[in-house]
């Protein structure tokens, strides 16, 4: 009888045990469909023609976030430009040309330090360091330099990860066939290496696209189309609001609408390159097995 | 090089000369490229000391101006004042209360959906919910925080006017409290905890799971008396990088969490450590700038001890394995 009883509770809490698992699980992906589905009802009706391709402008009575498009372009760019070569750059002498471990142990410890930071900080380095010591005040290149550092981590871990998997018999094969050492990496290792460091770029773009507080005190709030002609380069270095800045700016001003239709054009950038990850990541999976 | 030492046997003292010239070129552009990728390797590592030494350069002066007990253990934060006061320990008191519930309520639930994704689904459901997770971490901070305000807000301002109702003391908040912004949080470091936990789970040896099921234990016992207790430095490790994603989350929670400095219980309106930076640098000048950087540096503080106690916890997993 007693066993009876202790096997029915037992099957009792296993259920219990169960449910509660399944309900959390249930609970994460409806919060993200939730999520979803309420920022586009809310954002669709908002996006036009005119709501993507124009300045907000009182005068001509417009609402628009072009020039935050631009800006965040800009943004990601000049970023990728400076991250791209150094991340991918250390991850090459930690991976291929270091001997000693505690010197590399020291320089993962900082990338992951580096991970780790948060955004506001950051972006109070970046207006110190970048605005006020190097003289760039609140410009499109303060908030790429300062984006820089933070997505940094990201493209290096990938881009180590993805030579980690590069075979061995690779790199002795080029070696004894007489190829010197940055040779054998430009010519066999960065190749097969390139998928992981596209997924490592394009996780970096995400990042950028969806930062906000590191950007608030160094690229500023600019949202007006850059001047053609010089102006385009001029650009840098004037203040420029992403996508986001203006989304917390029309957030705070109480102009929802604006926010909504924004947040639904950054949530449509997610998924984009949400997608394009995992694209790239399935190619990762073929070169490594083949 | 193969082709340069052939022509230098064929053509004599000539073609050795070019041999040499190409090998010393190669050499040089050699030498050249491992400079360059250690410059880069150490890049890291100046970026981690500048950040280290301007936040102390910037965070100090404060400190020494208004001293340290009318800064920290002071709890008077009017620095806009005829007299200012500088005193910031309701906001660290907020920035570690709110964390702490925020870990309270989405760890377990993301344990849970961690559980769910290695153990419990099928292959096809996990394949929904994997994705799903990481379609949730690569959402902008800001999106979480507009849907704060539009839905967590109101939401909190009925709950605070039916259990306030005859309260004369408390201030009403329209629903920007500590408890929007914790449950915010709590969504927010979902997708890391559960990330994490789930690749701790993934690694635990099979023959552990056999044994114990071989032994009689339901597949639910096992999960939760063998599984989990095994998967445990993962599992924490998961639990640290959540605390250091709430502690730093800035802009998601500034407008949700209020706009007023004070003690960090659910129903009143709240700055934590990122929320008075975001909110008052745009205005700030003099000795008040100075005291929003020593703020920063409190939480640039937090983030390291963050940090080493997450190597730590690292270094004896592997000495463990090892």
């Amino acid at each position: 009888m007693v066993r009876v009883d202790g096997r029915f509770s037992r099957k009792c809490k296993d259920m219990a045990a169960l449910a509660l698992v399944c309900l959390s699980s249930f609970f994460s992906v409806l919060l993200l469909a939730c999520i979803i589905i309420y920022v586009f009802a809310k954002g669709f009706p908002v996006i036009t023609v005119s709501f993507l391709t124009t300045v907000t402008s009182v005068l001509k009575g417009t609402v628009g976030i072009a020039g935050n498009i631009v800006n965040t372009l800009y943004i990601v760019v000049i970023t990728l430009f400076f991250a791209t070569p150094i991340g991918v750059g250390s991850a090459i002498w930690m991976n291929e040309y270091a001997h000693k471990s505690r010197l590399v142990r020291l320089i993962e410890f900082t990338t992951e330090t580096l991970a780790g930071i948060p955004s506001i900080i950051f972006g109070l380095f970046g207006m110190v360091f970048f605005g006020r010591t190097l003289h760039l005040g609140y410009s499109v290149l303060t908030g790429a330099l300062t984006l820089t550092l933070m997505v940094l981590p990201l493209i290096t871990r990938n881009t180590q990860e993805a030579l980690k998997a590069v075979p061995d018999s690779y790199r002795n094969g080029a070696i004894g066939m007489g190829a010197a050492k940055w040779y054998m990496i430009r010519t066999i290792l960065l190749p097969s290496a390139m998928p992981g460091i596209v997924t490592g770029v394009i996780l970096a773009v995400g990042r950028i696209v969806g930062e906000s507080a590191a950007l608030l005190f160094t690229a500023g709030s600019g949202y007006l189309l850059p001047k053609p002609g010089m102006g385009l380069l001029h650009k840098i270095l004037e203040p420029g609001g992403t996508l986001t800045i203006q989304l917390y700016l029309s957030m705070s001003k109480a102009q929802y609408q604006v926010a909504f239709g924004i947040a639904a054009v950054l949530l449509c950038i997610v998924l984009a390159i949400n997608f394009l990850t995992r694209f790239v990541a399935g190619k990762l999976d073929v070169t490594t097995k083949t | 090089m193969c082709n340069g030492k052939s022509n230098g046997t064929s053509s004599g003292t000539g073609g050795k000369n070019s041999y040499h010239i190409r090998r010393s070129r190669v050499q040089a552009v050699e030498s050249l490229a491992e400079a360059v990728f250690t410059v880069c390797a150490f890049f890291a590592v100046l970026a981690v000391i500048s950040i280290t030494l301007y936040m102390i350069a910037n965070g100090l002066p404060a400190i020494f101006k208004v001293g340290i007990r009318n800064i920290l253990f002071s709890t008077e934060w009017s620095p806009t004042a005829q007299e200012p006061s500088y005193g910031i320990l309701y906001v660290v008191l907020t920035s570690i209360v709110g964390t702490f519930m925020a870990i309270l309520i989405g760890v377990p639930v993301a344990l849970l959906t961690a559980v769910f994704l290695v153990e419990v689904a099928p292959a096809k459901l996990a394949a929904v919910v994997g994705p799903a997770v990481e379609l949730l971490a690569g959402i902008p901070s800001v999106i979480y925080g507009l849907l704060g305000l539009m839905i967590l807000n109101p939401l909190m301002y009925k709950w605070e006017q039916a259990i306030f109702k005859d309260s004369d003391t408390h201030q009403f908040t329209g629903g920007a409290n500590l408890l929007s912004a914790v449950l915010v949080l709590a969504v927010m470091i979902l997708p890391t905890v559960i990330n994490i936990s789930a690749s701790a789970l993934r690694a635990v040896p099979p023959q552990m799971k056999a044994s114990s099921l071989a032994l009689g234990a339901s597949h639910m016992q096992t999960i939760f008396k063998v599984l989990i207790p095994a998967a445990k430095p993962g599992i924490i490790t998961a639990i640290v990088l959540g605390v250091g994603r709430a502690v730093g989350e800035a802009m998601a929670i500034s407008l949700v969490s209020g706009s007023s400095v004070n003690i960090p219980l659910p129903f009143h309106s709240v700055r934590f450590l990122t929320t008075a930076i975001v909110a008052e640098m745009g205005y700030a000048g003099g000795v008040h700038r100075q005291v929003l950087f020593t703020i920063g540096l409190v939480l640039f503080a937090f983030i390291m001890i963050v940090n080493v106690a997450l190597n730590g916890i690292l270094r004896k997993g592997e000495r463990e394995d090892g």
